[in-house]
């Protein structure tokens, strides 16, 4: 299972506390992970990217073990300890704005 | 006895204050959607617990939200706005083309008799549908690809549809407003739209009297007599005795005639209400005073309304949507600032009091009057 740590406000809308758990079949990749988020949590489509350009929503990053991962291309295999379950894939806000 | 639900939209969460038809004391519910902003939130005339709220946010963008039960508990809906075919260009601040893009929704008007259709008034300007309760959002592409929207030009808060209004008595007919393209007109339920815009002048753009391009901020009818409507314009307040076809100034003796909201008292077709602001770039009232306007003529001769509004040191703005009344009797009239006040007033607008001072900054405020 991979973690996915989402930001306060996707938290209360998606109903869940804490880390979120999503289970990917085949490569873990940027673009897996969140298709299988937006598949379990459907009020999460078209808040982290396009509902149509699948483009990440410019005010939020991506990172994973102390890495940017925003800009890397949607097939970027995520790091072995994400895929391992030891560290999240997190989704962030920018600090901006507000 | 009756009650009365006031919906209020503010830049960091929506509230719902409630009263029994008294209207002196108020049970406020919220922040709900916290630190979203909530541009607009409406309920089903045909079901009154039905309601829809626009919740949107920089960072995470469009969300709707939809309640059975009167805004006690809510469910996400559908959020994908997606334009029907090419998008082509407007005109952007510069006057240089710019792509069609959706922001947001700026305006939610639910149908006269389906809780599950809605209409949608979207930035970059176009309007949109669901018949689904709003699980699925389709545009309804006539408008944007009317001739003239290669001209359209954004106002300063973006080129947004703001206004929708559903002609009760013609179930085709409904007027939309754009800022800063104008209104318009379908006669076929959306499908074909015409600008009706003569009568308008502005003297910010290059053609004056122009069939497009004025900055309509809103307009407002009595159901009861749907072929008038009133219109706060950019500059101006001006009136339409047939159904848009033409326009004449109304503004008489207002001490100015900028401003953002209008609305039509529930039972007197010829009372209406504007709140003055100072001008296009200070936008808050003249002389620090806040005053709701009240003509009883249908425009043209004004009273201020003041007892029981700050008359001194007072710099709050009234957006365009945060104006409605009730169907009580004698009607009440609601209004929200930029300081986070809502006012009431019980009677007609003859006296006033806050229901709630310190909210988010006011976007919208829409009453229903429940049974």
């Amino acid at each position: 299972m991979i973690r996915v740590v989402l930001p306060a406000h996707l938290r209360t809308l998606a109903r869940v506390d804490g880390e979120v758990k999503v289970a990917v079949e085949g490569p873990v990749t940027l673009r897996a992970v969140l298709d299988a988020l937006e598949a379990g949590y459907p009020m999460l489509r078209g808040t982290i990217r396009d509902h149509v350009t699948l483009q990440r929503r410019p005010f939020l990053r991506f990172f994973a073990c102390e890495r940017d991962l925003s800009l890397e291309p949607p097939d970027t295999p995520l790091p072995d300890a994400v895929v391992a379950g030891a560290e999240p894939f997190l989704v962030v806000g920018a600090m901006a704005g507000g | 006895m009756s009650r009365v639900r006031v919906l209020v939209g503010t830049r960091k969460g929506a509230f719902v204050l409630t009263s029994d038809g008294k209207r002196d004391r108020w049970d406020v519910s919220g922040p709900h959607f916290g630190g979203w902003e909530i541009y607009h939130l409406k309920g089903s005339p045909a079901d009154p617990n039905r309601l829809y709220a626009s919740q949107s946010s920089g960072w995470f963008g469009q969300v709707i939200q939809r309640s059975n039960d009167g805004g006690k508990t809510w469910e996400s809906a559908g959020n994908k706005f997606v334009y029907d075919g090419p998008t082509g260009t407007h005109l952007w601040y510069d006057g240089t083309p710019h792509p069609w893009g959706f922001a947001r929704v700026w305006h939610l008007e639910p149908s006269l008799s389906d809780p599950d259709t809605v209409y949608a008034g979207v930035e970059d300007a176009a309007l949109f549908r669901t018949t689904d309760g709003g699980q699925s959002w389709h545009e309804l592409p006539g408008l944007r690809n009317h001739a003239s929207a290669s001209s359209w030009q954004p106002g300063a808060g973006g080129m947004c549809l703001h206004t929708i209004l559903l002609d009760p008595s013609q179930p085709g007919r409904m007027f939309i407003a754009i800022s800063a393209a104008g209104a318009f007109r379908s006669d076929d339920a959306g499908k074909t739209w015409r600008p009706v815009n003569r009568g308008l002048k502005s003297e910010g753009i290059p053609d004056p009297t122009a069939e497009v391009g004025h900055c309509v901020h809103r307009i407002a009818m009595h159901r009861s007599r749907p072929g008038v409507l009133f219109m706060q314009k950019h500059w101006d307040v001006m009136r339409s005795d047939d159904a848009g076809e033409s326009w004449r100034e109304v503004s008489g003796n207002l001490p100015t005639d900028f401003g953002f909201p209008i609305d039509v008292h529930a039972h007197e077709p010829e009372t209406i209400y504007v709140v003055p602001i100072k001008s296009d770039s200070e936008h808050y009232p003249p002389e620090g005073k806040l005053r709701v306007y009240r003509s009883r003529t249908g425009g043209n001769e004004w009273e201020a309304l003041t007892k029981g509004l700050p008359q001194s040191h007072c710099y709050v703005n009234v957006l365009r949507d945060a104006m409605s009344v009730d169907t009580l009797d004698p009607c009440g009239v609601y209004f929200g600032t930029t300081g986070g006040q809502v006012y009431a007033s019980a009677d007609a607008g003859d006296t006033w009091a806050p229901i709630v001072r310190d909210l988010p900054a006011v976007v919208s405020v829409e009453v229903q009057t429940l049974p």
